[in-house]
């Protein structure tokens, strides 16, 4: 039908007196990168958590890939191939680095209703895992319990873990908070080279990142989308100067 | 590889019960066999509860229930047999499929339900349940009542094991326990046991990663369940005797307090747990001192109430803190 992986229509989320999505309508098309940018408490990470369905909209629909997916819960969309890293790191801390993507995978391997082989001596799950950590930069660090990584190691993890699906739909909710400069550089090569190979939502502070990875920006307040379009759009557009931007772009 | 040191704790203790019945013979004192019997059926049972609590996260205050299912099967099949002369219901093997099958359908129920809540409410669904079954036990005149049955035969184990013989019942035991702890090992390392391991510790990740935990998390308390169930049958046959006080809450929170006191977060813990709590409710009520009248070995939990209270205080996780550190296996 349309090049739309994901579209998100009149999507709404009141908790008490309070709009967090506010009539959100917006669309991702396949292959993009596609950021939101918005003051805090715009409803950023509300829209993720409707999204993959942590928390379920109070009307809308969201749709996947031409299917209506507003009533698939978290594990069931996870499966349709939504992933996402937190903005809060979220992981098993007690669990080692390579135990913690093996988990991931196995979460997309069938069932786990095995109970004798020793999880870290399954060639089809440690395989996969360890490509990933790879990819990320981790692998050295793979026998390593999570709770002895650095701050930048573990935001590396949070994006491995969100890879370990394979998923068609990345969303990743401020993957630099708490970077140092030398961390987010490194991030920064890995979310190019993810870029054009997976879709991805990518929700950020940091407007140097937004401006260079994006194909296109939503700019989000108080839970509505003032404006979409292509960073240079975004960067004349003159309500979101008064909104958001300011003086800064 | 060197065995560690962690691991040569371990294999001594388990050396030391394979020894102790042929060291109290040797003594001449039969009444350690029986206590260790006692013992290691605990601490089976409380291994199984382990795997709930300790890898889980599910503190499960019902425990013993399961336990006091077993039992009743042997106590059951042993009354018909003796009144109606219903032979085959004294069958060791049959009795012990209908305690382990007989449990695990009873867990199966009461998980469906509990495993729906969280926290202090799944504390209070599981107690209420196995109330349930305590006071089902209670009411059932037929088989006793609160009086209980008394089981006049043991397990007919077609003359494989003779469940009379105090030693041969006691290697059951002893054999059933590497069993069980050689069994969870393996299945905390599985793929099953990573799953409620991350579920305990972090459920929000696991559903975010595409897990559904409730089905994983009902089959590790029918697992536990069942093995509790097992105990239960060893129970019956050591003590020739079951009843309601079986089930009754306070053995679900005697089983709790060994897991604490030998350390949750090992394999081990409980069996160590099960061997400290029931040599110390036999050493502090041996105590012959007598104040104003009073024998204090009768009050002898005034002690061990402190005594548990400084051990979770200052040793985080029981008696597993003064163990060598185990090296972390990835």
């Amino acid at each position: 039908m349309t090049n739309d992986l994901l579209v998100v229509e009149n999507m709404v989320k009141r908790y008490g007196g309070l709009l967090a999505t506010d009539d959100l309508s917006f669309s991702l098309h396949e292959g993009e990168l596609h950021a939101i940018i918005g003051p805090n408490g715009a409803g950023k990470t509300t829209l993720v958590k409707q999204l993959t369905g942590e928390i379920s909209s109070d009307s809308g629909s969201v749709i996947l890939a031409d299917k209506n997916i507003e009533r698939y819960s978290e594990p069931a969309r996870s499966h349709l191939g939504i992933a996402r890293s937190f903005q809060i790191t979220s992981l098993f801390p007690d669990f080692t680095v390579l135990e913690n993507v093996l988990l991931a995978v196995q979460a997309h391997s069938g069932h786990s209703f095995r109970f004798w082989k020793r999880a870290t001596e399954v060639a089809d799950l440690v395989e996969p895992a360890c490509a990933i950590l790879q990819r990320i930069g981790l692998e050295a660090r793979k026998n390593t319990p999570v709770a002895a990584l650095s701050h930048g190691e573990q935001r590396q993890l949070e994006i491995a873990m969100a890879l370990a699906s394979n998923p068609k739909l990345l969303l990743l909710d401020e993957p630099m908070a708490g970077m140092s400069v030398e961390d987010s550089g490194k991030l920064m090569t890995i979310l190019q080279d993810l870029k054009s190979k997976v879709t991805i939502l990518l929700i950020e502070h940091d407007m140097d990142v937004v401006f260079t990875l994006a194909d296109r920006i939503t700019v989000l307040v108080y839970g509505r989308a003032i404006a979409t379009g292509t960073p240079t759009e975004i960067r004349n557009n003159a309500d979101v100067r008064d909104a958001y931007l300011g003086e800064e772009a | 590889m060197n065995p560690s040191p962690r691991f040569m704790v371990n294999a001594g203790l388990l050396i030391a019960l394979a020894a102790a019945p042929l060291i109290a013979e040797w003594l001449g004192d039969s009444f350690y066999t029986g206590l260790l019997s006692r013992v290691l059926i605990l601490a089976i049972a409380a291994l199984s509860l382990n795997l709930l609590i300790g890898y889980g996260g599910m503190v499960s205050f019902g425990h013993a229930a399961y336990i006091g299912v077993g039992a009743y099967m042997v106590g059951i099949g042993a009354f018909h047999a003796f009144e109606d002369g219903i032979d085959w219901m004294l069958n060791g093997y049959i009795q012990v499929l209908a305690a382990i099958f007989g449990s695990a359908l009873i867990a199966l129920v009461i998980g469906l339900i509990s495993l729906r809540t969280r926290g202090v409410y799944f504390i209070m669904i599981t107690m209420a349940f196995s109330q349930m079954l305590y006071f089902t036990a209670v009411g059932v005149e037929i088989y006793g009542a609160d009086d209980g049955l008394t089981i006049y035969e043991r397990s007919d184990m077609l003359g494989l094991i003779d469940m009379s013989d105090e030693k041969s019942l006691y290697y059951l035991i002893f054999v059933s326990l590497l069993i069980v702890l050689y069994g969870l090992h393996r299945l905390i390392g599985s793929q099953f046991g990573a799953v409620i391991r991350g579920t305990k510790s972090n459920e929000a990740r696991m559903r975010s990663i595409g897990f559904s935990p409730y089905k994983y998390r009902l089959a590790a308390f029918v697992i536990a369940g069942s093995i509790a169930g097992y105990a239960g049958f060893l129970m019956a046959n050591l003590n020739d005797f079951v009843s309601p006080d079986m089930m009754h809450w306070t053995r679900s929170g005697d089983l709790i307090i060994m897991i604490v006191l030998g350390g949750i977060s090992s394999l081990f813990g409980p069996v160590y747990g099960a061997v400290a709590f029931l040599f110390l409710e036999e050493l502090l009520s041996s105590i012959p001192l007598t104040i104003g009248g009073l024998r204090v070995g009768e009050y002898w939990q005034l002690i061990f109430g402190p005594l548990l209270i400084v051990i979770v205080l200052y040793a985080r996780n029981g008696i597993d803190s003064f163990l060598p550190r185990e090296e972390r296996r990835a």
